[in-house]
């Protein structure tokens, strides 16, 4: 029986070659945009190399204030981190870190654009950075301002060439010599509050600006707590904290900054009154809904027309026994059939696009793969959806007078 | 073996209503090979198709082999037809993107059977139309008169005892006709199977056992 329906379903598909190719071209696009974009989320968000700790860690980012009829927002100082924050009871310890910053130098009279970062000693405790040889600057180094730096693998390939070891080499940024004391596994650039080329001690920075009373610089904190459930205890501590601030000017009398989970930071908008995180949430998901809803239509329309064309087919297949429900039957497996093959074809062309994303580097380290969960799932959601765009269009088949389906050929 | 017992068709639109069938009679016998005739339009097809149990009558009932019709749901109906009736079409309504042996087995599908005696039957109706070397044939591939041939197997795959053929001849030539017309009369003397075959061909129906006459649904001879 199977075997008949997959027999006439095969020859329906390569009869009406055009509808085919619609109905296909429509399941496995948008089973590709959806692994394409699952894997870039995932890579983004759930990428957590050398950011391990996330289940307990909470992260700020900005402070703003805000007055009548004027604002000021912007990303954290050193020394509001290094001060203010680190007076919190419940975080075992604090990383910071400045945002990454680009110049140029050279090698050989190659110009080379690197990335900077400062860090304090504890950052490389919080975070687990794989070592390809060396090792990380601690308090110490930080303490005497040392000239010392860690070193991406790609900066030293790039800076140094095929060697087998820098550590003790020096390299030249922004016309200072670091020694190098260690090189790390790269991290992608999405992962931007640990991305960088090099990573230097805070207090090497030449602005001095580490030394700055303001409320605003340009540097993150990662909040470690000693557990997951001490992660709202912190997170309330950290909000008190804020809240006993003074202003730092007479026109402001409301301050705001969160210690949040990693994702609702990665998302902040800024603005306080809309979550990052719904709002991100509500566009994908309407995205994707819209994303499936598409294909689905399109079967069902496809489906439709094809009903006065087979109409000879079901009114034979009911004369010589087939119930309706027979009928709805086959038209549901022959739409699975269909879903499948496209489903395939979807999986094939995510992962072609996803090698090409990768030989592109259109992003700095980003190693885009399927997440394969989310094949599951899409597979899942195609065929649910190939059930339900096969459904209706087969129960109106199958309900056909058998002398009104014979007579329209 | 059929028996009709004042059977009418009414069809209805908004404004007009059309009576197909009027208050008709017939008993057939078991065995029996009738034939209907009548100018067109005069509810021949109606007639057969009520009788094949695809279309319900306004009025009246219908009993085959003894069993009461009217009140089978939709499955029960389709079992009875599987089992009880074969059909054969002027336009012949082969599926076309099926070779010829799925074709015939089709009947077959909608019992119990498996694979291997699905194709063993199929291929004995296939014998028996003379169309052996034709089984992996599409339905594009044949003749006309081939293809009513392939419609006879498919019909009678499934050994019903009743056969019910709406002009069967009516796309075919004289010859490929007798041919056919042929093999419904071995059919009907060698099986015992009982067939009603509307028509407009009075050579045709010269043949059969009985001929029944509808002028404007009502029976007139």
């Amino acid at each position: 029986m199977l075997k008949n329906y997959f027999k006439i379903a095969i020859a329906v598909l390569r009869r009406h070659k055009f509808f085919t190719f619609i109905s296909l071209f429509g399941i496995s696009f948008t089973l590709t945009i959806l692994l394409v974009l699952t894997a870039f989320i995932d890579k983004v968000v759930g990428d957590n190399y050398p950011d391990k700790k996330r289940d307990r860690s909470l992260y700020v980012s900005r402070l703003s204030e805000e007055g009548k009829g004027t604002m000021s927002s912007g990303m954290v100082s050193f020394y509001f981190l290094d001060h203010y924050v680190r007076s919190l009871k419940t975080p075992t310890d604090i990383a910071i870190s400045s945002v990454f910053s680009g110049t140029n130098t050279y090698v050989n009279d190659k110009k080379i654009a690197v990335n900077y970062k400062y860090t304090n000693a504890a950052y490389w405790d919080i975070m687990e950075y794989d070592f390809v040889e060396g090792k990380a600057f601690d308090k110490q180094a930080v303490a005497n301002a040392e000239k010392v730096a860690v070193i991406s693998e790609d900066m030293k390939a790039e800076y140094f060439g095929d060697v087998p070891s820098v550590v003790g080499k020096y390299i030249e940024a922004d016309n200072v010599k670091y020694r190098v004391i260690g090189v790390v596994k790269n991290v992608p650039i999405t992962s931007y509050m640990t991305y960088s080329d090099i990573y230097l001690p805070y207090t090497v920075a030449k602005d001095g600006n580490f030394k700055d009373k303001g409320y605003r610089g340009g540097y993150y904190g990662i909040l470690l707590a000693a557990s997951k459930s001490d992660l709202s205890k912190m997170h309330n501590e950290y909000e008190q904290m804020v809240q006993k601030l003074p202003m730092e000017a007479k026109q402001y009398n409301k301050m705001y900054s969160h210690a949040d989970p990693y994702i609702a930071s990665y998302v902040d908008t800024g603005n306080e009154n809309q979550s990052g995180v719904v709002l991100v949430l509500t566009i994908l998901s309407v995205f994707v809904v819209i994303f499936m809803l598409l294909p689905t239509l399109n079967l069902v329309n496809i489906n439709i027309t094809r009903i006065m064309e087979r109409s000879s087919e079901i009114g034979v297949r009911k004369a010589f026994g087939a119930s309706s429900k027979t009928l709805v039957y086959q038209f549901i497996v022959e739409n699975i059939i269909l879903t499948l093959l496209g489903g395939l074809i979807g999986l094939v062309l995510s992962f072609i696009v996803i090698q090409v994303i990768n030989s592109m580097n259109l992003i700095a380290n980003l190693e885009l793969s399927i997440n394969f969960m989310v094949l599951f799932i899409g597979l899942l959601v195609c065929l649910v959806f190939g059930l339900l765009s096969g459904v209706y269009p087969a129960w109106r088949m199958s309900k056909l007078n058998v002398v009104t389906a014979l007579k329209a050929q | 073996m059929i028996r009709l017992q004042n059977i009418e068709k009414v069809y209805r639109t908004d404004t007009v209503e059309t009576l197909a069938l009027n208050k008709v009679s017939l008993d057939i016998a078991k065995g029996e090979f009738l034939s209907i005739m009548g100018p067109s339009g005069c509810g021949k097809s109606t007639l057969l198709n009520i009788m094949g149990l695809l279309d319900e009558p306004s009025k009246g009932e219908i009993k085959i082999d003894n069993q009461q019709t009217i009140n089978l749901n939709d499955k029960q109906l389709a079992q009875f037809r599987n089992k009880k009736i074969g059909f054969i079409f002027q336009s012949y309504h082969l599926i076309n993107d099926l070779q010829v042996l799925d074709n015939v087995e089709l009947p077959l599908l909608y019992r119990d059977s498996t694979a291997k005696e699905r194709k063993q039957l199929a291929t004995e109706a296939l014998a028996k139309v003379g169309l052996s070397n034709r089984v992996k044939h599409f339905p594009s591939q044949l003749s006309g008169g081939q293809k009513q041939r392939v419609a006879i197997a498919r019909a009678i795959v499934g050994r019903p005892e009743i056969i019910l053929a709406d002009e069967p001849t009516g796309n075919l030539d004289s010859a490929m006709g007798n041919e056919i017309m042929d093999i419904l009369l071995q059919l009907n003397r060698d099986e015992g199977t009982t067939i009603v075959m509307v028509t407009h061909d009075e050579q045709m129906a010269q043949k059969t056992h009985r001929l029944v006459r509808l002028f404007d649904g009502s029976q007139v001879q």
